[in-house]
């Protein structure tokens, strides 16, 4: 019993990702059929050379329906999977696994998600009928409690805490600033950050991502057929999923200071892709900065920082865009938003634009790995998808 | 020989908010009132209120089977449904009670002690008599400055008593007084001197001589007299016309409380009974649709009869609201709805599953590695092992906080929401939310109790379960 991978055995050879954004002129259709043609385009293969189809959507649309349609694909088997945020990645994860099997030749992955439609700010959950006792904390809230628990642990003064989060938005804004499919496109000042109305204190509006509609979609292939498509595939390392116990509100000994589920997903990704060293390795990150503290907590989890000197980092410019590992490089949520299904293949897209080498005025030099991560719930409650990709096979 | 029946332990609730009676007519432009009055919360109600008077009366009480419970308000949270119901199953009373809700009438209060103590003489082993109520007031009315929010309970019983029943007296009259038809939100009263004269004042005469003559007790013998009339000057006559020592009559917390509707006698007289000592007559009367009076004789057993909380202690323990938050949270003043979907309807299936867990707070201990856990678990956190689990309750038990959330996001009709993650003396952590703060003095390891709230109401459910508090 073991968590065996499928290290090298799958590539991405095409990829699409629309404009997110507050996109008022354009619905879940306009959206799946954009990300879907662009990835088709890119792999430079027909509609009909797709197998099998894995759709990721929150609450945009039920059963492979939501995609078949617009699409018209002609009688191929399309899944609809939803896993919370990492719901897009979970999307992949399948697709990949699908490919491996040697179920499928060509898979496509494809997430979606159509926010601003509801008339209400945020996502808005359908929850089960229940008793009327589970909490309704709101998402800022709930990532909020890491800030205090973390500032008390490591003797940081929180005004000190409040600069190094704000710090980490700054540097995604800044990142952002340079990437013409994101939300926002605009450098923020770190005194904007910083002053920027209360939401679930510390928080500050600015230290929350957005709320945005976006798709991205990914062709997945064998290995061995990738070059058949592209000249340069990214190749799949590791991808490792976790459903946590969820023990965190239940039990004394979490200290809201780490995601348990994120160190657990992250140690398996690194046994698939065997990596020893994530803050010599990975050249570049994409992880899941839903919040400032979310981000601050993760660099620890990923093992990028030993554990109490991640805020030390941050201030260092260790993982700014020039700094030694990069993290969100494309300017994350922080500057994309939040399409719940979307978010993981967008992630993916810019491992594929930084590794083939297109991200142009956000090049990385010469990345070799990259690590993409989501994470859905809570603190002590949630659901971690990591994955890691290369430039080559070995 | 007649049982003795009597009062075997109380408890008391005055809600923590405070409203200066100052702050109205800043406001408004009305004459500032002397003093201030107690506000029930956003998330209280006369039955929350009542389950937190319930908890301390239990807790003090000796051990013995509760047959009868009696829940008085003339503020029902549901027209329809068992209020006494919610309150049973808050104190985790078996399902082996005869339970009513007695309402209409401020009287309700004294009269459901008389129906309590009417259980006992006919076997029962213990009745408890719940009474609440947060009585809703039009701005700038005189009643919007008297009125006061809070609860008090009694258990009752011929054993462990306290307090001896020695005589009552009861008179009911047809008048014009006080009325509020279905479906108002505040009261209307007739003109004072009409009832003052041929109602409040003759009726609290006849039934304080009434009760006297029957126990053959002159005024002279009376130690304490507690008269709680909806007019001040009715029961200012009376004591005057019976020669009463102003000295022996209780406060009527006008100044720090409100007149807390039918729960006030009682509130009154659970404040009186710490100083009484053994063989104090004290008598408790009551003026509305008719009127009610009490003689309690004190036995040797008060004096090793301690509350959990006094009534005193619970006016001491106190923050003031704004009279703009206080307009909000009585939704008299309409304030715009959130961009976010409304809560939804709790449902019935899962509500009645988890009942002891909704209500009463139960939780579960793991009976493999001993660890305790809520809510109630089928695996457990800690070792992992199936079907192990006993029964294991919360609700009396402090924890701290372990960290903590200030949510301004969160539709509330007092924001911020402040939530709490909290770590139970003895084992056990909840996530839930804090009421009762001041969001900008919470702290990590700060101390807290649990007290039982209305979440929100819903489809016109109210939905009712746990929230931590500072410790009062």
């Amino acid at each position: 019993m073991a968590s065996k991978g499928i290290k090298d055995r799958v590539a991405i050879v095409g990829m699409g990702c629309t404009k997110f954004g507050e996109l008022w002129d354009k619905g879940t259709d306009d959206l799946l059929v954009d990300a879907a043609y662009q990835a088709f385009e890119s792999a430079g293969i027909e509609p009909n050379d797709v197998d099998a189809y894995w759709l990721g959507t929150m609450a945009s649309g039920i059963s492979g329906l939501t995609l078949s349609e617009p699409l018209k694909i002609q009688y191929k088997p399309v899944t609809r999977v939803e896993n919370m945020c990492a719901t897009g990645s979970e999307a992949l994860r399948q697709a990949c696994y699908a490919v491996a099997s040697g179920a499928f030749d060509v898979a496509m992955a494809i997430g979606v998600e159509k926010l601003k439609d509801s008339g209400y700010s945020g996502l808005v959950i359908n929850n089960p009928p229940n008793d009327g006792t589970e909490g309704s904390m709101t998402a800022p809230a709930s990532f909020s409690l890491l800030a205090p628990a973390y500032f008390k642990k490591y003797g940081l003064d929180p005004d000190k805490g409040k600069d190094v989060l704000t710090r980490i938005a700054w540097k995604n804004h800044k990142n952002g600033a340079k990437n013409p499919k994101a939300q926002f496109q605009k450098e923020v000042s770190l005194e904007t950050i910083k002053n920027s109305p209360k939401i679930a204190d510390p928080l500050g509006i600015m230290d929350c991502s957005g709320v945005s509609d976006g798709s991205a979609a990914a062709i997945v292939v064998r290995a061995e057929d990738a070059h058949k498509y592209c000249k340069n595939p990214i190749y799949i390392k590791a991808l490792s999923f976790i459903a946590g116990p969820a023990e965190g509100p239940l039990s004394q000994d979490y200290d809201f200071t780490t995601f348990s589920e994120v160190v657990a997903s992250a140690k398996d990704a690194y046994a698939q892709a065997g990596i020893t060293n994530p803050r010599e390795q990975i050249s570049m990150a994409e992880v899941h900065d839903c919040f400032t503290p979310t981000e601050l907590v993760l660099y620890e989890d990923f093992g990028f920082s030993p554990r109490g000197t991640a805020w030390q980092d941050v201030m260092d410019g260790f993982f700014d865009l020039e700094g030694k590992l990069p993290v969100n490089p494309d300017g994350g949520l922080k500057s994309f938003g939040h399409p719940i299904g979307a978010s993981g293949l967008r992630m993916m897209y810019e491992m594929w634009l930084q590794i083939r080498g297109e991200a142009g005025p956000r090049q990385i030099k010469n990345p070799k790995l990259g690590l993409t991560h989501n994470l859905g719930g809570a603190p002590g409650r949630c659901v971690s998808f990591v994955s890691v990709v290369g430039s080559q096979v070995g | 020989m007649p049982v003795m029946v009597g009062i075997v332990s109380y408890g008391s609730y005055v809600p923590y908010r405070r409203l200066k009676r100052s702050a109205i007519g800043a406001v408004l432009g009305t004459p500032a009132g002397k003093g201030e009055r107690a506000i029930a919360s956003f998330d209280e109600d006369s039955v929350s209120m009542a389950v937190e008077a319930v908890r301390d009366a239990l807790k003090a009480a000796p051990p013995g089977d509760v047959q009868a419970l009696i829940f008085a308000t003339t503020t029902p949270p549901y027209a329809e449904k068992l209020s006494a119901a919610v309150i049973g199953a808050a104190a985790m009373l078996p399902a082996e009670i005869r339970a009513s809700d007695m309402t209409g009438s401020v009287r309700a209060g004294l009269s459901a002690l008389l129906q309590g103590a009417d259980a006992i003489g006919g076997g029962a082993k213990r009745a408890l008599v719940a009474i609440g109520d947060c009585r809703l007031a039009a701005p700038e009315g005189k009643a919007e400055q008297t009125s006061g929010d809070g609860a008090v309970a009694f258990v009752l019983g011929s054993e462990g008593v306290i307090a001896e029943i020695e005589a009552s007296a009861s008179l009911t009259r047809e008048f014009l007084d006080s009325w509020r038809a279905q479906g108002e939100r505040f009261s209307h009263s007739w003109e004072e001197r009409f009832t003052l004269t041929q109602a409040h004042s003759p009726l609290l005469g006849t039934v304080i001589k009434n009760v006297l003559e029957k126990a053959k007790v002159a005024p002279g013998d009376l130690s304490k007299v507690i008269l709680d009339a909806p007019n001040a000057r009715a029961a200012d006559e009376i004591a005057r016309a019976l020669k009463i020592d102003p000295a022996k009559l209780s406060d009527s917390f006008a100044l720090t409380v409100g007149q807390t509707g039918a729960a006030h006698a009682g509130l009154m007289l659970a404040a009186a009974l710490p100083s009484a000592k053994p063989g104090d007559r004290i008598l408790v009367a009551t003026v509305a649709d008719g009127a009610d009076a009490i003689l309690l004789r004190v036995t040797p057993a008060n004096a090793g009869f301690k509350p959990v909380r006094s009534v005193g202690r619970m006016i001491e323990s106190k923050g003031d609201v704004s009279y703009a938050s206080y307009l909000k949270w009585r939704e008299i003043l309409p304030t715009e709805p959130p961009r976010r979907p409304d809560p939804d309807r709790p449902a019935g299936p899962p509500m009645m599953r988890s009942e002891k867990w909704k209500f009463g707070f139960v939780g579960s201990r793991c009976t493999n590695c001993g660890t305790p856990q809520l809510p109630p678990q089928l695996v457990c956190v800690k070792c992992h092992q199936r079907g192990k689990m006993e029964p294991y309750g919360f609700a009396d038990r402090t924890a701290k906080i372990a960290t903590y959330a200030i949510d301004r996001l969160a539709y509330s009709l007092n924001p911020p929401t402040v939530n709490v993650v909290i770590d139970f003396a003895g084992g056990g952590r909840f996530v839930c939310e804090m009421t009762d703060c001041e969001p900008d003095k919470v702290a990590i390891g700060d101390e807290i109790e649990m007290t039982f709230r209305r979440l929100f109401t819903a489809a016109g459910v109210n939905n009712y379960f746990w929230k931590a508090r500072p410790r009062r």
